[in-house]
């Protein structure tokens, strides 16, 4: 009964904050109510019994990159909105091309039968414990394949962002 | 389930204003010892031994005059401040104050929450203490402000890293990510701190990066920066941003004391006798005694050294104090492997 009422106020927070993402005008504006969606997100990952991942989402996204984001914004300094209004053709191209997406979108979840394989009240996959059992037992080969390319990536921007020739 | 919510009312109440209490009289406590320091009396004139001091300080604070910026956005320069204060108040929630205590034959934990990822919540908590300095820095729309900004961010992620990498020696030696754990295997004279001594200096040192203080006090650097982050800020708004600095101190004594120092236990204590709730109370205070401990360190340091620059600060964290903490990772994973 608890849980409902939380669960249905997360879920305004979240669209709402989703939907001020787009229309705040200042840039640094929407990058704030991005972390909030994050918050309100991780709020729903709690409910759902898993609370790694809810805190491992306000680690990441959060707490690393959005602070890159509003670091970007800040340094930039886009608060003045010089932006050059869009032509008209690009404004109804935007438009069109977003409007079928959402079709596309709402085409798979009408015709998609969600199942539930397990009650997500009682499970107990969110917990550290279980997640890490299966992330290191069931899953070894493609944990450590991803960590890889993360490293990749990683050694990559270095690469990139070092000025003088290597 | 009523009685449950009111427990956790009270606790929860008694833990805000004691870090609001104690935060108070550290302001105090800090310049009583600047004083000693220094060969001088520090504040001795508002009641007995300048007891009333923070009360008259708030008290100004609190009547100074209230300036904004014009050219401020309005809405982040007021949130800045109050997020960081309320920020600073979230961790004490899974900190594990005492034993359990008996209330009418039920055991009742000072704990307000054990989740099973406590020092992952710390974590997620440290990571997020950023927005509040930097959203405060980016509003006043000043130039110094911005860069004391920019420094406190890049300085606190910088130190986030290491930070966790020494704690994560700690998770592999408990096994567990709960904090009431990891001080039930600390009980009697089992402390973390002789196992992991190097895991412990380098908690010790970025926990004074992550505070903001002296001998990484560049945020606010005055010789540079004029006030840094804080410079537009007056009134009570500057009071929560220097107010929640004395409470991060407060809190992260209390991290530290439970991480390594063994929390709340003592040897010898538990073999006493004492009734339960007696033995809860000896033991909260053994743990206050031992955050005194570390608040005291905090000041000592301030008072006898010297500022980092900014590209020393940068070199300790990133080229000394992370690759020492791998290393501990793998001493520690190695020694693990071959007590099996």
């Amino acid at each position: 009964m608890f849980t409902q009422y939380i669960f249905h106020f997360l879920s305004i927070l979240a669209l709402f904050s989703a939907v001020m993402v787009l229309a705040s005008k200042k840039p640094i504006h929407s990058v704030l109510f991005l972390t909030l969606t994050f918050f309100a997100i991780a709020g729903h990952y709690v409910l759902l019994n898993a609370q790694f991942l809810a805190v491992v989402h306000v680690i990441v996204y959060a707490g690393a990159i959005m602070v890159l984001f509003l670091f970007t914004v800040m340094l930039l300094n886009l608060n003045k909105d010089e932006r050059s209004p869009k032509p008209m053709w690009v404004n109804i191209i935007a438009f069109v091309a977003g409007g079928m997406l959402m079709l596309t979108l709402v085409g798979i979840f009408r015709e998609y039968d969600v199942k539930l394989i397990q009650d997500p009240l009682t499970t107990q996959i969110g917990l550290v414990k279980n997640l890490g059992k299966i992330l290191y037992h069931d899953y070894l080969v493609p944990f450590e394949l991803s960590s890889v390319l993360f490293l990749t990536a990683m050694v990559g921007a270095v690469l990139l962002g070092k000025k003088e020739q290597i | 389930m009523i009685r449950y919510i009111i427990y956790k009312t009270i606790l929860s109440s008694f833990i805000l204003v004691l870090s609001l209490v104690v935060a108070m009289y550290s302001t105090l406590i800090e310049r009583k010892v600047a004083g000693w320091f220094q060969d001088r009396h520090g504040p001795n004139r508002t009641g007995p031994w300048g007891l009333l001091q923070p009360f008259a300080d708030g008290a100004k604070l609190f009547f100074k005059e209230e300036f904004m910026p014009i050219s401020a956005d309005k809405f982040l320069y007021i949130l800045g401040p109050s997020l960081t204060m309320f920020i600073a108040l979230l961790t004490s929630a899974v900190i594990p104050w005492g034993p359990d205590l008996s209330i009418h034959g039920v055991a009742s934990p000072l704990q307000v929450a054990d989740v099973n990822i406590g020092i992952l919540y710390i974590f997620a908590i440290l990571s997020i203490g950023v927005y509040g300095i930097m959203i405060g820095g980016w509003a006043s729309n000043n130039k110094y402000a911005l860069l004391g900004a920019v420094r406190a961010s890049s300085q606190m992620i910088s130190y986030e890293l290491a930070m966790s990498l020494s704690i994560i020696t700690i998770v592999m030696m408990t096994g567990s990510l709960s904090m009431r754990e990891i001080v039930a295997q600390q009980q009697g004279f089992h402390w973390n701190i002789f196992f992991q001594p190097l895991g412990f200096l380098i908690f010790l040192i970025c926990a004074f990066a992550e505070t903001n203080r002296s001998p990484f006090d560049l945020p606010e650097c005055e010789t540079e920066l004029v006030g840094g982050y804080h410079t537009e800020y007056s009134s009570m708004k500057l009071g929560f941003y220097l107010f929640a600095e004395y409470i991060n101190m407060f809190i992260s004594g209390a991290v530290m004391a439970t991480l390594f120092l063994g929390g709340y236990h003592f040897p010898g204590l538990d073999k006493l006798g004492l009734s339960p709730n007696v033995f809860a109370f000896v033991s909260f205070m053994v743990l206050f005694t031992k955050i005194t401990f570390f608040g005291f360190i905090y000041m000592w340091i301030r008072w006898t050294l010297p500022r980092f620059r900014y590209d020393q600060l940068m070199k300790l964290g990133w080229k000394n104090l992370i690759p020492l903490a791998i290393l501990n990772v793998v001493i520690t994973g190695i020694v693990i492997l071959l007590n099996q």
